[in-house]
């Protein structure tokens, strides 16, 4: 029962396993319509240079003379505006692209070192165990009893505001998510007969984890990585908003909300509420597609 | 048990001590406060002169000492631009912080236990859906783009309720407060509105999935097998048991929502802490940055502190745990 749900778990499949992989994942319609959302947010983010109407950040084509203009105005050149433009005469449609690619690369870079900082920390506490074990799980329970904004807070407060700034923010606010995470699962599989097996063979340490234990635990830090990411984008976008995260030079949604704010008393609605729909909506698709790979990945739920 | 307390109260200690280096050595390598706080147009003597008031021409190792000395007399320094003791500065704020994180709190309460049975009871009724839809939302909309809608609709849109400031207060049994006044009340509302988005979402969460099993359990259909009415096994025999989580999950996220007022105050210039902390960040107020993050990891270390010696009380397996 064990061994198969492990194996089950395993993320290397084989080709059988992608599809079965799949054909779990597509029992909710739900998480297949978000996931095909957020594809299509992420081909946005990544080809925005090619597919914005216009480059909000070239100062040649905007005009400051179509400034707050209403979505969906034309200009005297005839460009529409599907989305209205911001204060300095952007279009809103192009910032937005503009901005979900600062915030998904900051929220998935971000991502990415806090997962390899975690699972390194945690793979090797739950190995071996001990007093090095004792000490950072005191750190991570210690860090997760403050809420991340204030840890983030914090740490911006004290190193002051900028695009590597935020991005290290962001890690020391969630690497502690998985360092718990692959603790837990490491911990299970450590005493299993495979690793048994592997140091009978007299296989390094890092040999055994790496390659025998973080196989069988990447399951569960694929489950956090997803939604610990849709939360640092939401982060990020919450610290550039309150002026602490990123520079005007990056501008994310959180920024570009940030800018609308103060128009907003004015009745010009669009500059603030188009980026943030833009956010909620990534981070909606992302929370959906890890809450659907939680249930794949739930050994409890395994059919 | 002594000895456990001892153990976690010392840890508190480090923590809190391990902080105030890092807050202390770290807001003194940003930025050059003469730059931000001296007249430009001043000459060499008279910037020299503020910066031996203002003890800037000293090492940072024995700012350090002079400030840890002072903290213990419950001296955090005087704020740059104010020219006011910061701890005096954060104390005036901090009634309005917690007016509102109170005030949010009682709303996630009592909106969303009613909401969150509702959904247990009759779980695939539309109703249902549709409040645990909108809890989803709930907790993934980020708080200050929710600010931002409540204030456009509300106070642009519909001109219902005002959008920033704390309104008129009254004192009544020596607590100074806006829930007092009515014109205080409908300043408060939309910014606790705000704040109480995530933890309604959550209160919602916890009461479905409890009232879900509770439903289930022997006692209540013993009570329905009396003949009791429906209401009274509701507010009876299903709210206490559901009661004991959602209260848990309640006293430990209390802290969260003290952090999380800090981005609700910006949006709606909320005269409290949070409000205070983000100007003092944007001016380089060192003494308010230093003084305010010192007290806000007090009030986390001790409400950790609190929570985990009550835990221990009223589940042995914890000391035990904490002894090995």
């Amino acid at each position: 029962m064990a061994q198969s749900s492990a194996a089950a778990a395993a993320v290397d499949l084989p080709a059988s396993g992608w599809r079965k992989f799949w054909s779990d994942f597509s029992e909710s319609p739900t998480a297949v319509v978000a996931l095909l959302v957020f594809l299509t947010i992420l081909f946005i983010a990544v080809f925005a240079p090619l597919i914005a109407p216009t480059d909000p950040y070239d100062l040649a084509t905007v005009d400051i003379m179509n400034s707050r203009l209403a979505p969906g105005s034309e200009d005297f050149s005839g460009t529409v505006f599907w989305l209205g433009t911001d204060g300095a005469g952007r279009d809103m449609l192009s910032a937005i692209f503009y901005g979900l690619r600062v915030s998904l690369g900051v929220g998935a870079l971000s991502g990415l070192v806090a997962l390899v900082i975690g699972a390194a920390v945690g793979l090797s506490a739950a190995y071996f165990g001990g007093r090095f074990e004792t000490l950072t799980m005191r750190i991570v329970d210690i860090q997760l009893s403050f809420p991340s904004i204030l840890m983030a807070l914090i740490i911006l407060a004290v190193f002051g505001k900028g695009v590597e700034k935020t991005i290290i923010a962001l890690v020391l606010v969630q690497w502690a998510y998985y360092a718990r995470a692959a603790r837990a699962s490491a911990l299970v599989e450590k005493n299993k007969e495979y690793v048994e097996a592997a140091q009978c063979l007299a296989l390094g340490h890092r040999r055994i984890i790496l390659h025998h234990i973080m196989p069988n635990c990447l399951a569960p830090l694929i489950v956090v990585g997803t939604l610990q990411t849709a939360h640092a984008i939401s982060l990020e976008a919450t610290l550039s908003f309150l002026g602490l995260g990123l520079p005007i030079t990056e501008p994310s949604l959180g920024l570009l909300i940030g800018n609308g704010f103060e128009f907003m008393y004015s009745g010009d609605y669009w500059i603030s509420i188009f980026p943030g729909i833009a956010l909620l909506i990534t981070i909606v698709s992302i929370n959906l597609v890890g809450d659907q790979l939680r249930d794949i990945f739930n050994p409890r739920l395994q059919r | 048990m002594t000895a456990f307390i001892l153990r976690r109260s010392l840890q508190s200690i480090i923590v809190l001590f391990v902080m105030s280096v890092i807050v202390f050595v770290g807001v003194n390598l940003v930025g050059d406060p003469v730059d931000m706080l001296i007249n430009p147009e001043a000459d060499q003597m008279e910037i020299d002169r503020v910066i031996r008031e203002l003890g800037l021409d000293r090492p940072v190792s024995e700012q350090y000492w002079y400030f840890l000395v002072n903290a213990f007399q419950g001296d955090l320094g005087r704020s740059f631009v104010f020219g006011e003791p910061a701890l005096k500065l954060i104390v005036q704020r901090m009634p309005a912080t917690m007016e509102l994180a109170l005030f949010s709190l009682l709303l996630a309460i009592v909106f969303g236990i009613p909401l969150g049975v509702y959904a247990g009871l009759k779980p695939n009724s539309k109703i249902s859906r549709t409040i645990m839809a909108g809890s989803i939302l709930g907790f993934s909309m980020p708080t200050f783009w929710v600010g931002i809608i409540l204030i456009m609709f509300f106070s642009v849109h519909l001109g219902w309720l005002p959008s920033t400031g704390r309104g008129e207060v009254a004192t009544v049994f020596g607590i100074t407060s806006s829930i007092f006044t009515l014109d205080g009340l409908s300043h408060l509302f939309l910014p606790a509105f705000n704040l109480a988005l995530f933890k309604l979402s959550s209160v919602i969460r916890l009461a479905r999935a409890g009232t879900r099993e509770v439903i289930l359990q022997d006692y209540i259909k013993f009570a329905r097998a009396k003949g009791l009415a429906e209401s009274r096994i509701i507010q009876v025999h299903l709210l206490k048991n559901i009661m004991i989580p959602i209260v848990t999950v309640i006293g430990l996220e209390f802290g969260s929502l003290i952090a999380f007022s800090t981005v609700t105050e910006t949006v709606f210039a909320w005269p409290g802490m949070g409000k205070l902390i983000i100007d003092a960040i944007y001016n380089l107020d060192r003494p308010i940055v230093v003084a305010y993050l010192m007290i806000i990891v007090l009030i986390f270390v001790t409400l950790n502190l609190i929570v985990d010696i009550l835990y221990s009380v009223l589940d042995p397996r914890v000391r035990i745990k904490g002894v090995e």
